[in-house]
């Protein structure tokens, strides 16, 4: 079945609202307004307002209300609007949901999930365009991920609601147009996944910067440079073992992250390839990053700032012809 | 039962509660000293008569939220002391198997949330558990105890605001010391007077002499009775004292010598058992047998304590998340609290 990445999240938050009258959906003009990129328009009529809760601007009030509506017994999904505005919550998300269940000897499940935009490239300058990923995935207790294609958004979601334990869904704002054939979508939050296999060289990725990799992968074909594109889904847990196998299979590894540079998940991955298979390695391995300045409003700026296909492609060159 | 002796029982239950959470903290003082007990430790004394006077009138189907100086709390929700004591000596027996400490106490059968340590964080929580209640149809309020010091915080301001606004039955209870840390209210907030800042939301408020447990427990009763029947938030600010420092860690430099012992005078504990017995409720030898009973409550948890082993470190990783049987197609069905 055709649909865009923004019909996908719409159609598993609406199974999930139809099928657990413990699930409600809570967050900032989710309500009436119809979902801030009408994620959930016309939920608002179908399902009332108790179940469609519109939030005020407190988003450390709102999320904790979510932590302990999900300690109370029901299925939050809490819509923070974007990941920009999660630093006003992380307090909530970070000192409570992720810490709840260890800290209190077992006794209590938090769960919850949090659902974000994350990303930049509609010039929406610095402080809308961040990429967290690598802050939350740092954090034991919490499970990340971030749907990278259609059916992962349909499917996600669903999965995520199976766990008993917080979950941050990451959707990337320059994705939600995206559209796709999807046919089987039901999915587990614990595995990368190959998009492109091939045998030259590994770019792995996720998320935003999937659809970037692999038109490097494509524009690397017609070079005769055969990449596989691996597309890591969940950022914690890290699929470790799927990483080291794709890089003892090509020898060779590129990882794109929207994130900037120092501290970033490309750096957690780059650090598990040294410990897990260093000795694999033909070339060292390269990051693309987010160059280290606030993300500029001007598109040439915000282009140059971000991770695109040309430097996909010319980092592969340096690790191929080393 | 006669009315008399109704609150006859009741008044004497809240002067032994207050002794067993004085006794258990002047102990835990000493084994602090004695390197028994480390970390933060933040004890109440002073403040009892707040705890035993509010949750004095809770049942188990409420929800309870406390601070990091909630041992009074969780003893008097009814954890027992040894479970306590254990988990200020970080054994496995402790009521977080030790992985909490003297700030994060829990118990998820009596519904006690923490023991959570970042001031203000309580309050969203509180807001979500009622809100979970009112969704779930569930009858309980939520009692969620904080201090002045977080009436500073966002958290405290957003909360009001939602659990006005979707009207959740929290019964806020600030225990106002008038110190956050070593902060003065006054030197802290523009606004002292913390019943207005609540009001400011359209929440009802009430305030009582945090040194009067019988006081307390008017007033918390009022005020949970004011929750139950209009199904909405109530502000409860309790004019309290901490007699001792703000931790262990803390020199005490930031107020008179003569403030405190000014408002020792005012203890609680000798304040009730004076009322008792000049009402003829309460003899000598009726004080000195509560007091017997705690000390040998407390005799007993510290001997559990010391005795009680370590968790095994091979479990450090253990309940960090939630085993759940889990199908293909999803619809786990594990819920919030085991």
């Amino acid at each position: 079945m055709r649909m865009s990445y923004r019909e996908a999240v719409r159609a598993a938050l609406h199974e999930a609202l139809v099928a657990d009258p413990r699930v409600f959906l809570m967050g900032e003009d989710v309500g009436r307004y119809g979902g801030s990129y009408a994620m959930s328009k016309g939920f608002y009529d179908e399902f009332g307002p108790d179940r469609i809760r519109d939030a005020p601007l407190s988003e450390l009030g709102f999320v904790g209300a979510g932590v302990g509506a999900a300690m109370g017994g029901m299925r939050p999904i809490v819509e923070v609007m974007t990941v920009n505005f999660s630093l006003l919550a992380l307090d909530q998300i970070v000192n409570m949901a992720a810490l709840y269940r260890h800290m209190s000897g077992g006794q209590f499940s938090v769960p919850v999930v949090f659902r974000m935009a994350t990303g930049a490239g509609r010039q929406l300058a610095a402080q809308h365009s961040h990429s967290f990923e690598n802050w939350y995935a740092h954090v034991p207790g919490l499970r990340v991920v971030a749907p990278g294609t259609v059916a992962d958004a349909r499917g996600m979601l669903p999965a995520a609601l199976t766990y008993s334990d917080p979950v941050v869904i990451f959707e990337h704002v320059g994705l939600f147009n995206a559209e796709d054939d999807v046919e089987e979508w039901r999915c587990d939050l614990e595995r990368a996944a190959i998009r492109r296999p091939g045998t030259d060289v590994s770019i792995i990725t996720y998320g935003g910067s999937l659809p970037k990799a692999l038109s490097a992968a494509a524009s690397l074909a017609d070079e005769g440079i055969d990449a596989e594109v691996v597309d890591l889904r969940v950022l914690r847990p890290l699929d470790r073992a799927a990483i080291a196998d794709t890089v003892r299979r090509t020898h060779r590894v590129v990882v794109v992250d929207e994130g900037w540079r120092t501290g970033s998940l490309a750096g957690e991955v780059v650090a598990g390839i040294a410990e897990d298979c260093l000795y694999d390695l033909d070339a060292p391995p390269r990051r693309v990053c987010s160059e280290e300045v606030p993300v500029p409003y001007a598109k040439h700026l915000e282009d140059a700032a971000l991770p695109q296909s040309d430097k996909i492609v010319a980092a592969v060159k340096e690790v191929t012809h080393a | 039962m006669t009315e008399t002796t109704r609150d006859q029982v009741g008044a004497r239950r809240l002067l032994a509660d207050m002794l067993r959470v004085r006794l258990m903290e002047e102990k835990c003082a000493e084994l602090y000293g004695a390197t028994k007990i480390r970390g933060f430790l933040h004890l109440y004394i002073g403040e009892e008569a707040c705890a035993s006077g509010v949750l004095d009138v809770l049942g188990p189907d409420d929800n309870v939220v406390a601070t990091y100086r909630e041992h009074g709390h969780a003893l008097l929700r009814g954890i027992p002391m040894r479970a306590i004591m254990a988990e200020m000596f970080g054994k496995e027996s402790g009521c977080a198997h030790g992985r909490g400490g003297s700030m994060h106490l829990f118990d998820v059968s009596r519904r006690f949330y923490g023991g959570t340590a970042i001031v203000g964080s309580g309050l969203p929580l509180a807001v979500g558990l009622a809100l979970a209640d009112v969704m779930r149809g569930r009858e309980g309020v939520t009692a969620c105890f904080f201090g002045d010091g977080a009436s500073a915080e966002g958290a405290f301001h957003e909360s009001l605001n939602l659990a006005a606004l979707w009207r959740l039955p929290v019964l806020f209870v600030c225990e106002n010391n008038l110190y956050a840390m070593g902060t003065a209210l006054h030197r802290a907030q523009s606004q002292t007077d913390l019943c207005a800042k609540a009001a400011a939301y359209e929440v009802r408020t009430s305030s009582a002499d945090g040194m009067d447990a019988l006081a307390v427990r008017a007033a918390a009763l009022e005020a949970a009775e004011g929750v139950r029947a209009h199904r909405a938030p109530h502000f409860l600010e309790l004019r309290t004292y901490r007699f001792r420092a703000h931790s262990m860690f803390d020199p005490d430099l930031y107020r008179d010598k003569s403030e405190v012992e000014a408002w020792k005078l005012r203890d609680p504990i000798p304040a009730l058992a004076t009322q008792l017995r000049e009402v003829g409720m309460l003899d000598e030898a009726g004080y000195a047998a509560l007091e017997a009973a705690a000390e040998a409550e407390v005799a007993d948890a510290v001997a559990f304590a010391e005795s009680a082993g370590l968790e095994p470190v091979a479990s450090l990783l253990d309940d960090l998340t939630t085993p759940v049987e889990r199908s293909a197609t999803g619809g786990a069905d594990a819920g919030g609290a085991r």
